[in-house]
């Protein structure tokens, strides 16, 4: 049985994961009461608002460590992985904002999509990020790659603060942010808050836990590849000689 | 409770594909892992 990507590190913080995970789904479904205006649709924020900041502590994550990756002349492959592997997830987690807030559209606006500021902003920057895993899977030198989508990763990441803030700046169907408002009034029930704050915590736990695995993902292929050209020419260096002997 | 198929679709869309990927990337590294000698993991 060989070692794989886990560590006694990544396997507490899977269980503390799945433990608080738990306890967002029962207080979400069970202990958290239904909102005054949108009744019990509001059941959905509690995985849609975490998804949401998700993603952009991802593409935040992914700028930092792109930023380290140009700045540094060590170890610039091992922050391109975490700034690949923060990317990956931050474009589930995007996906996952937009699904999950398409339902509640539907529930609270009556349609699954507007071409509203906040929507068609968040859809913009879920495009870039694919675009970005797509310049990442270009063959080529891995270095020469680590910089080209480094450069990428850094503007890209000037599209959240456009979607953070599209519905101050434009008029919007989307609700003004409940919590990281301008004003600093959060508009939420101590319970709603706390269910709300929990999945954060949950979904960053399992942020954190999917980048270091896949990031260890990206180091073992790499490795694969060293280890598997290694034996290609050990194999060729062994044939010559036998053909020498001969 | 009222629209709850909508409630608990956001959920199961929600926690599966975050536990889709969990599953994808462990069955990954279970692969790759057996072809890359222990010595060359530097997180071991």
């Amino acid at each position: 049985m060989h070692d794989m990507t886990g560590t006694k590190t990544t396997r507490a913080i899977g269980i503390i994961a799945l433990l608080v995970t738990a306890w967002v789904v029962i207080s979400a479904f069970f202990i958290t009461p239904a909102d005054q205006v949108q009744g019990d649709s509001v059941r959905i924020m509690y995985a849609h608002v975490p998804t949401a900041w998700i993603a952009y502590l991802a593409f935040i994550t992914t700028a930092i460590a792109s930023g380290f990756s140009l700045a540094r002349r060590h170890r610039t492959l091992g922050f391109d992985r975490v700034a690949g592997a923060s990317a990956e997830v931050g474009v589930l987690f995007m996906a996952l904002t937009l699904i999950t807030g398409s339902l509640w559209g539907r529930l609270t606006w009556g349609t699954f999509w507007q071409w509203d500021p906040r929507l068609t902003t968040t859809l913009f920057l879920f495009v870039t990020y694919v675009g970005y895993l797509a310049v990442r899977r270009i063959d080529g030198d891995p270095r020469q790659r680590a910089r080209r989508s480094s450069v990428i990763a850094l503007l890209a990441v000037l599209e959240i603060p456009l979607v953070h803030f599209s519905v101050v700046l434009w008029r919007s169907l989307h609700q003004e942010a409940s919590v990281l408002n301008p004003d600093g009034d959060v508009r939420l029930d101590g319970l709603m808050l706390f269910t709300l704050f929990s999945g954060v915590a949950a979904f960053t736990l399992i942020f954190a836990w999917l980048v270091i695995h896949r990031q260890r993902l990206m180091a073992l292929a790499d490795l694969d590849r060293v280890v598997g050209l290694d034996a290609a020419i050990s194999a060729r260096r062994a044939e010559g000689i036998g053909s020498a002997a001969t | 409770m009222k629209d709850i198929g909508f409630i608990l679709l956001s959920w199961v869309i929600t926690v599966g594909s975050i536990a889709t990927l969990a599953a994808v990337t462990l069955r990954r590294a279970r692969e790759l892992s057996a072809r890359v000698p222990d010595d060359k993991k530097p997180w071991l």
